[in-house]
């Protein structure tokens, strides 16, 4: 911070107020809660359109949508939202803010007002997003129903009016704000860790949001690309993706899943690293295979950068081309097995505390682990063949990287709530939403395992009657996730009313990262002395 | 523009198609419970009609079996860790934080399962491209939202095949008039429920299937090859037969192919597997295979040059068919009606 050294004496006495303390905010703690807040209320949209998308399928014919464009609206708002205004804020900004320059021992993050601002971009980008659900995209319908995915032409001569555009630019504020902080993230971790905290002393979560942070560096730019040229496309006579001026649309898909790919893991590493400490905390062990760990997100996130096409077994590549993606694509399954068997293995041995976050973090497991195999089955592009686009891949990456990264939300959470706040939350509370949560998304999801298998396509407004009663049972799923999410906010409200005071380190002898060390919640200003690590201490 | 006055020429082309269509499919096959449309509560994939979509099968089922034992090999550690390891049965923790051997196991075994995955899936994967040579070549163009087949050895066997909705199979029963003093106030989200409603019943009568039924089919035959070449005209759309085990993207300015050997006659259903747009689940894909002597006799009515009359020359085809699904002993649609 700008007046660090100063600050030393008077920094409990000089917190801002107000505007000034949250609008033109440089404290990493603040602009972290922010984030996290900023999460609640694009969760709370982009579960409302989920919840809307459940109903229109409870059974087959139309109930809801009298033009089938608005329920391709809702699931392409669905996606966008949940992946860059709820699950991005709340495990990389939201967390990363609030607990990086804790767990490495510093001060603030390097750049304390391009933080600022990488935050204050994301409500203009949600802004974006929601106008664009106003005005009109095809004729006669209001919004852009072209998927999270946007493939042309469907999201240029499909959609002439000004939808997509609006979504278009919204994708690029919010991709700004996500390269902003990760540059942030990035010269954070790498040149303000406290004296003795080597890199290979660095918590699991510091780890997870640097290759997060670099993922989102060497990814965003070529989505920005992608989606400029969709916009000169749309506006400016450019031909990039029309065979008929020499594009091609199926560049396109090639760029976006160059960024879509990164971002599936750009979504899941936080919550890696998260898991990591919450269940090595609650074993009271450390965790196990530390270095392997580490490297085994490296090894993810580079693998991530070359199997895009995977997500294009149908769209006409020749042979070698797919041969080649299902072989790298198959090679991720490696570095997540070790993870898996290593969080399974830290365990072993331990004395463990089953308290809301190590519910969630295992519950996290069981649903990985569900997702990494379906994940296998796809990455045979023989078999692929048959499942892509089906409600089979629906289930497969809502198990990975939507309730997956969920769970390790919900247990960060549970885990770093007496922290934040200074209050304990409710177990009894923290339990209940963790069972309700657990029953309600398997219930939604592991039906469409059978539904993708039987064929039926995403993206659908109503269906044959042949899917009924797998979608009938999904929608129910669907109402008791929703519910398991009123008691989520019904355990912090109750949190905050009861005020009961959280110590320092309320998990005990296993939760040994430096956040721990500080009051609950801690100081404006912290580590004002920088702490030192002694050389024997394991990371 | 663009887009409206393609609506209406499909619209309109549907419906006239619609007068002939409705009773060709009529009284005709469907396939065996759960082969060529999917069944309720089926947990597996619909049954295979290719030897392409066998193989799927084959190596879906090997997989399966290998998603089961790692799934319940991880969830049997959990339950172990949770039984034994829980602050009760286990007070203090140990500190063990390695074990070398441990690691490169859990390394190298994954990849050999993976190798040994690997070896089928590329086996797969080259029948898939292998291509024999093609006994009846097909061109699929996909629109918004219908597909327009031509026979591309027959290039003047061509059509527009439209998805059979509520509006006109109430229309076919109840005649135009009436239909449009019932339902021609409703407006809205209304008018979507009256419609399903009213023409729940009619499906199973007229041996129709909701959202899976189309106006004019492909016709093929049994034990050829078939190649189709796949392209759009507006956006992307996919074609895909599930039981066949194909599937490829039709994208406009491009042509993608797929290709199939049906081994079961009968009528095969896909739908539109790439969002296109408002109606991208109202577009789908209907393959009926018939026994060769039969196709022979439709390729010749649709190439006659003595019909002159485009009904006549889809009535007399569409007997054809009726009369050789009819004679094959008419396999039931399964009841639409019930979910």
């Amino acid at each position: 911070m700008a007046g660090t050294a100063h600050a030393a004496h008077d920094a409990h006495d000089h917190t801002p107020r107000g505007l000034k303390r949250w609008l033109f905010s440089t404290n990493h703690k603040d602009i972290g809660t922010m984030y996290l807040i900023f999460a609640m209320v694009g969760g709370v949209v982009g579960g409302f359109m989920s919840v809307m998308i459940r109903m229109e399928l409870m059974e087959p014919g139309l109930q809801y949508f009298a033009n089938p464009h608005t329920f391709n609206v809702f699931t392409t708002g669905h996606g966008l939202i949940m992946v860059f205004f709820m699950i991005m804020p709340s495990l990389f900004g939201g967390f990363g803010n609030w607990f990086v320059p804790l767990m490495i021992g510093a001060p603030d993050m390097a750049f304390p007002r391009m933080n600022n601002i990488s935050f204050w971009l994301l409500p203009t980008a949600l802004a974006l997003l929601v106008i664009s659900l106003f005005v009109e995209g095809p004729a006669g319908g209001l919004g852009a129903g072209i998927g999270w995915t946007a493939y042309p032409p469907h999201s240029t001569t499909g959609h002439p009016g000004p939808a997509v555009d609006f979504a278009i630019l919204s994708l690029h504020v919010a991709g700004a704000s996500s390269i902003l902080s990760s540059i942030n993230f990035i010269t954070t971790i790498f040149n303000m860790r406290a004296p003795g905290m080597t890199i290979h002393k660095m918590p699991l979560f510091v780890w997870s949001i640097l290759i997060t942070a670099f993922l989102l560096v060497l990814s965003l730019p070529v989505l920005a690309g992608a989606i400029t040229m969709l916009l000169t496309d749309r506006n400016f006579g450019t031909t990039f993706f029309t065979a008929s001026g020499g594009g091609d649309p199926v560049l396109f898909q090639h760029l976006f899943w160059f960024f879509g790919h990164p971002e599936v893991y750009i979504i899941i590493l936080p919550g890696f690293g998260l898991v990591s400490q919450v269940i090595a905390t609650f074993s009271r062990k450390p965790v196990f295979g530390y270095l392997g760990m580490a490297y085994a997100m490296v090894a993810i996130g580079f693998v991530g950068f070359i199997v895009w096409a995977h997500h294009m077994y149908t769209a006409g590549l020749s042979l070698n081309t797919q041969i080649y993606f299902v072989a790298a694509t198959m090679v991720i399954a490696v570095p997540t097995g070790v993870k898996i068997f290593s969080w399974v293995a830290t365990m072993w041995g331990g004395s463990i505390r089953f308290t809301t976050p190590m519910l969630f973090a295992i519950g996290f497991i069981f649903l990985f682990t569900l997702g990494g195999v379906t994940g296998v089955v796809l990455s045979n592009a023989g078999i692929d063949r048959s499942l892509h686009d089906t409600y089979y891949v629906v289930a497969h990456f809502h198990y990975t990287m939507s309730l997956g990264a969920l769970f390790t939300l919900f247990a960060g959470w549970y885990y770093w709530f007496p922290k934040m706040s200074g209050y304990m939350y409710s177990e009894a509370l923290g339990k209940l939403h963790f069972v309700l949560a657990f029953v309600g998304v398997n219930l939604t999801f592991f039906p469409q395992h059978f539904l993708g298998l039987a064929g039926m396509p995403r993206r659908y407004a109503d269906y044959p009657e042949a899917f009924a009663g797998y979608n009938y049972w999904s929608s129910v799923g669907s109402l008791v996730a929703a519910f398991s999410t009123l008691v989520f906010f019904a355990g912090i409200a109750y949190a905050f009313m009861r005020k009961e005071k959280a110590a320092d380190n309320p998990w005990g002898a296993g939760a040994d990262t430096l956040e721990w060390t500080l009051s609950s919640p801690p100081p404006f200003h912290q580590f004002e002395t920088l702490p030192k690590i002694k050389a024997e201490a394991h990371h | 523009m663009r887009i409206r006055s393609r609506l209406s020429t499909a619209g309109r082309s549907a419906y006239l198609a619609m007068a002939f269509a409705l009773s060709a499919v009529a009284g005709t096959s469907a396939a065996l419970a759960g082969t060529g449309q999917p069944s309720p509560w089926q947990k597996g994939f619909q049954g295979a009609a290719t030897p392409i979509a066998e193989k799927i099968h084959w190596f879906h089922d090997i997989l399966l079996w290998i998603c089961v034992i790692v799934t319940a090999f991880v969830m049997g550690l959990l339950l172990i860790v949770i039984l034994r390891f829980n602050e009760r049965a286990n007070p203090k923790p140990s500190k063990t934080s390695h074990n070398t051997a441990l690691e490169v196991a859990w390394t190298l075994i994954p990849v050999l399962i993976l190798l040994a995955i690997f070896v089928p899936s590329l086996r797969l994967l080259k029948d898939q491209y292998s291509y024999p040579k093609a006994d009846v070549v097909i061109k699929a163009t996909g629109n918004q939202w219908n597909w327009d087949y031509q026979y591309l050895q027959h290039k003047a066997i061509k059509f527009t095949s439209s998805m059979v909705s509520d509006e006109d199979i109430l229309k076919k029963e109840l005649g135009d008039a009436k239909f449009s003093e019932r339902f021609g106030k409703i407006q809205g989200i209304d008018r979507w429920k009256a419609l399903y409603k009213e023409a729940a019943p009619l499906w199973a009568k007229h041996k129709l299937v909701r959202l899976l039924s189309v106006n004019n089919e492909v016709v093929v035959p049994v034990g050829k090859v078939v190649h189709v070449l796949v392209t759009a005209s507006d956006v992307i759309h996919a074609w895909t037969i599930p039981s066949f085990g194909s599937k490829v993207d039709a994208v406009p300015g491009r042509t993608t192919a797929t290709w199939f050997k049906a081994t079961k006659t009968g009528v095969f259903y896909g739908q539109c597997s790439e969002l296109c747009g408002k109606d991208h689940a109202f577009m789908p894909i209907a393959v009926r295979v018939v026994a060769e002597p039969v196709y022979k006799e439709w390729i010749a009515i649709m190439t006659s040059t003595e019909i002159k009359s485009r009904r006549e020359r889809f009535e007399r085809a569409r007997k054809v068919i009726e009369k050789a699904s009819l004679e094959e002993g008419g396999l039931q649609i399964a009841d639409a009606s019930k979910r």
